[in-house]
């Protein structure tokens, strides 16, 4: 089922918004203070790509962005773990 | 007259950036690393799994409603999981929590410290009046 132009247009609003406040969120990353608050920005701005490249897919009608939608969160998740495990603390996490 | 589809995804669109704006509103008034992880875990995989839904109301039933099933378990699984990850090893790294006494100390604004920052005498009666 291809989108109606109306719905295309409503889920580009919606990434572009998403997009707006993960941008936003890059100040917050800068400012820190610690080094935890900047992982879990991270890893929120990246939950919110994961987001956009599912409304992008579903917008433009490319079922293989989900794919890369996917690999993304992976590696989001990834991300997380790496850091908490071992740049703050080594050992003892999960 | 719009359609029903459009109206769904519409609606799940806006609550989805509602619930993300909550998320970074929470990120920058917050004051210290848990409660910013609590808003983090929380509205924004609220906001993510709403996006999702409108992706899915939008591509209609078949095999992409299957693979975004499939991610959304997979953002409500891990979401919550690095969040609690990353807090924990801040608080095993020693991070303090931050509390109304010693915000009121530090002048209004606790920044979440490294054991060592906050005085030994405050620690000692840290706990007070919690049983």
């Amino acid at each position: 089922m291809t989108p109606s132009p109306l719905t295309v247009d409503v889920l580009l609003l919606g990434a572009a918004g998403l997009v707006l406040l993960g941008g936003a969120l890059l100040g917050r990353i800068v400012l820190g203070p610690t080094a935890p608050d900047r992982v879990i920005g991270i890893n929120v701005v990246g939950t919110a790509t994961v987001v956009v490249i599912a409304m992008l897919a579903a917008a433009l009608g490319e079922p293989g962005f989900l794919d890369v939608a996917l690999v993304y969160a992976l590696l989001n998740f990834l991300l997380s773990i790496g850091l908490a495990k071992f740049s703050i603390e080594r050992g003892g996490v999960l | 007259m719009v359609a029903a589809d459009t109206l769904a995804v519409g609606s799940l669109v806006v609550g989805s950036v509602f619930f993300s704006l909550v998320a970074v509103v929470g990120f920058y008034r917050l004051p210290d690393v848990y409660a910013r992880a609590h808003a983090a875990s929380k509205s924004e995989t609220l906001g993510a799994l709403l996006g999702l839904s409108a992706a899915a109301v939008a591509f209609g039933p078949g095999a992409e409603t299957f693979r975004l099933a499939l991610l959304a378990l997979f953002v409500l699984v891990t979401g919550p999981t690095a969040a609690h990850a990353v807090v924990r090893s801040a608080a095993d790294a020693g991070v303090v929590p931050w509390t109304a006494d010693r915000a009121v100390a530090d002048g209004g604004r606790a920044d979440a410290g490294v054991t060592g920052a906050a005085p030994a005498a405050d620690r000692t009666d840290g706990d007070g009046g919690r049983p």
